[in-house]
């Protein structure tokens, strides 16, 4: 006989099943990457998930000599990420590299799961983006069933062309010539058939809008994650940049190919998400969102980046512990 | 449809026992029935060892304002007065009476006749029900006169009858809504009269639909001369049946901080304790029988049942087809916040309100990991508590912080717990935390 205090139930949850939710939604997005980018994206992500698992085993076993901890799968939910926000012709050490800063810096040094202060996986690629700037900003085109790694055929995202159009002097784009680079340079912006099907060039996991947003749906019925966080992110973002667009259509998208392009979905559906680092309330997961959805457009309109995603993350990761001490929630003897 | 507010879970209800009509547990030969069957006082024992008892007398009086009489559930001698070890390892001082025959003390009507009426007065009525030994059975155990006398300032208007039953395994209420319908309507009366009310709301659960409607059959009957009693089916959520949640449910009321119910301007009653009432004002019957509800997954015969009180329970768990093979964890009362018992042969009291067999499987706590931070405990908590941060703080002993967070609010549930996923004892921490910070606020209060 057990005695134990109550409650003698469990509601039938576990990290472990949280965590195989999580890969579950990441499923069509990898589908969709292994499309579009061949056996590019499928040696990145191998080398990125494998990576993650055995450096978390080494430093749980020989550094920290504690009980490990990969089958709780956050590893390999790491290690998917991080090859999600990776270009799939990045070389493997340059992945191997990335995927021991993500366990090693990002998670284990903080004391493993639930104790890191940054999503892992950013801190993974930011780290990437700063030491290997040229590897991480080319990207393949995107060609179905490639069979090229590192010799694939890149090209520009349509963030770069955002970028170049924001970029453009106001000034200039009154004389003639000005406003039709302007101008072709918007065409090259893909349309939104394109944006939601995921034939763009970018990081390897971001490109199909519709894969995520099926994760999303996933993730939601199974009540992994709340609305909260995705929702007031892209909200955020569809409002700030819809004044941006409506003043100047010639340099600024709009709003929905900015939610479409880039990290956006993908960062707000399962980076932002990530439960130790965000908000612990709903009201706190909503500032957070809005504060990630100002940053992005930010650095996307004014920044030197084409993309500010991973950065707006991670500095709201390291707003979250002031969140949660001034947010608190509701309390049932103040309603 | 109506619901608390903020927070609750919803475990599997496994209403097993819910079309499984009261069996009455035969008399034993000896029963063992303590003292202290209620929270306050411990009752003074007014007889004497070999004296001879009837069914319905008194054998202890209440022992001070919040307190409760005490009264023999069987007819013989009595043995001895002791103390007596239960299931957990307390000792209560007891009456052990050896049952001779069953005759009942004389005055007590133990027929099935409904009895409508009642011509008492306000007074009279609140008399009977201390005489009877009446206390909330619905698991406080808070003698019943107490309540319905509320402080001069409370301005009392709505009788809540409490027939949630959110507990899983729990049918003895339902049952007793189908079975006893008429007798908790009388009683329902009998209590606003003793409040001078007219207004009741009884609220149950939806997943009890032919206990609803039943009642609902009732009213027309029942909501005579001024009388507004209303039966509010609820949306299915665990803890509705806290009495701070269900107000809230019913009335849209909030319980203060550190305040009574009663300042809210409503009075709460189990279900089981309105029939008692009815039983002790019209029948002249104290408690002497309590309704019990015997049920697990693999339990072979599971059931509802009426036992005498000091009864031991292993009677009802036998008639229920015994312990089934692979039971890992005995619980008294409710899953969600039973008390894990050793052994059964423990005597049934107000306090007792089922038993409960977890298997092997079941019983055992998860494998426990990092917090996660995933603030599956902050959306579940019903007093809009944080409980990773108050288990951290009780903890680290941070008391101070832990009373600025209002641990004290805690109402013990168990949804943090239930719905964590990294299987942390979250609710242990912080009822050890809560007890601590209460008693600091007390010695504090006393200086």
């Amino acid at each position: 006989m057990y005695i134990s205090p109550s409650p003698h139930t469990h509601a039938n949850v576990s990290v472990q099943k949280c965590m195989r939710n999580v890969l579950i939604a990441l499923l069509p997005a990898y589908i969709a990457s292994l499309y579009y980018f061949g056996i590019g994206a499928l040696v990145v992500s191998l080398i990125s998930v494998a990576s993650c698992v055995i450096f978390e085993f080494l430093i749980t076993k020989y550094l920290l000599k504690r009980e490990n901890t990969i089958s709780d799968l956050s590893a390999v939910v790491t290690g998917l990420l991080l090859a999600f926000n990776l270009p799939s012709n990045l070389p493997w050490w340059i992945v191997v590299l990335g995927a021991l800063f993500a366990i090693g810096i990002g998670k284990m040094a903080f004391g493993g799961l639930g104790n890191n202060p940054f999503n892992p996986a950013l801190v993974g690629r930011v780290f990437l983006l700063i030491s290997f700037p040229a590897q991480m900003t080319t990207w393949p085109r995107p060609i179905p069933f490639n069979t090229a790694y590192l010799d694939a055929e890149t090209g520009a995202t349509p963030l770069s062309y955002m970028k170049e159009l924001a970029q453009l002097d106001v000034d200039t784009t009154s004389s003639a010539t000005a406003l039709r680079n302007a101008a072709s340079t918007l065409e090259s912006v893909p349309d939104y058939l394109h944006l939601l099907t995921g034939n763009i060039g970018g990081s390897m996991g971001e490109v199909c809008a519709v894969a995520l947003i099926i994760g999303f749906i996933y993730l939601l019925c199974t009540k992994t994650i709340t609305w909260h966080i995705p929702v007031s992110i892209l909200a955020t973002v569809a409002l700030f940049t819809w004044p941006l667009h409506a003043c100047n259509p010639l340099t600024m998208v709009d709003p929905l190919t900015q939610i479409l392009t880039g990290g956006l979905l993908l960062g707000s559906i399962f980076m932002a998400t990530d439960y130790a680092t965000s908000p612990m309330t709903h009201c706190g997961q909503i500032i957070y969102g809005i504060g990630i959805g100002v940053i992005t457009v930010v650095i996307r309109t004014w920044g030197s980046y084409p993309e500010g995603m991973s950065f707006a993350i991670l500095i709201m990761n390291g707003i979250t512990p002031l969140i949660n001490h001034y947010v608190r929630p509701k309390q049932f003897s103040k309603l | 449809m109506k619901t608390f507010r903020l927070g609750g879970v919803h475990p599997h209800d496994n209403k097993i026992t819910a079309a499984v009509p009261f069996r009455k547990v035969p008399v034993p030969e000896e029963v063992t029935i303590p003292l202290d069957q209620h929270i306050g006082a411990p009752a003074t024992v007014c007889i004497a060892v070999g004296d001879k008892v009837k069914a319905g007398q008194t054998i202890g009086n209440p022992g001070g304002f919040v307190s409760a009489a005490v009264h023999s559930s069987v007819s013989g001698t009595v043995k001895r007065i002791d103390r007596v070890r239960d299931a957990w390892g307390v000792y209560h001082p007891c009456v052990i009476i050896t049952v001779e025959g069953d005759e009942w003390l004389e005055g007590i009507d133990t027929s099935d006749t409904l009895v409508k009426e009642c011509a008492l007065e306000p007074k009279e009525i609140l008399d009977k029900i201390t005489a009877s030994g009446i206390v909330g059975l619905g698991g406080a155990c808070f003698p019943t006169q107490v309540k319905l006398m509320p402080p001069k300032d409370c301005k009392i208007d709505t009788l809540i009858v409490n027939a949630v039953e959110c507990e899983p395994y729990l049918t003895h209420n339902h049952r007793l809504m189908l079975e006893k319908g008429d007798e908790i309507m009388v009683g329902v009366q009998i209590l606003l009269k003793a409040l001078g009310i007219k207004k009741a709301i009884i609220g149950v659960e939806n997943n009890k639909r032919d206990a609803i409607e039943h009642l609902q059959s009732l009213l027309p009957t029942y909501n005579i001369s001024g009388y507004d009693i209303e039966v509010t089916p609820l949306k299915l959520k665990y803890p509705q049946g806290g009495e701070k949640q269900l107000i809230q449910a019913l009335t849209g009321r909030v319980v203060r901080s550190g305040a009574i119910p009663a300042a809210t301007g409503a009075v709460v009653q189990n279900v089981a304790t309105v029939f008692a009432v009815y039983e002790a004002v019209q029948k002249n019957k104290p408690i002497t029988e309590i309704a019990l509800t015997v049920s697990g997954k693999r339990v072979a015969n599971p059931g509802n049942f009426i036992l005498r009180i000091g009864t031991p329970l292993s009677a009802a768990v036998d008639m229920a087809g015994g312990i089934p093979d692979g039971t890992g964890k005995l619980i008294c009362g409710g899953p969600m916040m039973g008390r894990s018992m050793v052994h059964l042969n423990t005597p049934a009291n107000k306090r007792t309100s089922a038993v409960v067999m977890l298997d092997e499987s079941e019983a055992v706590r998860g494998k426990v990991e990092n917090c996660i931070r995933c603030g599956k405990c902050v959306e579940a908590c019903p007093m809009g508590l944080e409980p990773y941060l108050l288990s951290k703080m009780s903890k680290m002993e941070m008391y101070d912080e832990a009373e600025q967070h209002q641990i004290f609010d805690c109402i013990e549930c168990g949804c943090c717990a239930f719905s964590c996923p990294s299987n942390r004892p979250l609710l242990d921490y912080v009822r050890l935390g809560k007890a601590q910070v209460m008693s600091i606020m007390k010695s504090r209060n006393n200086k």
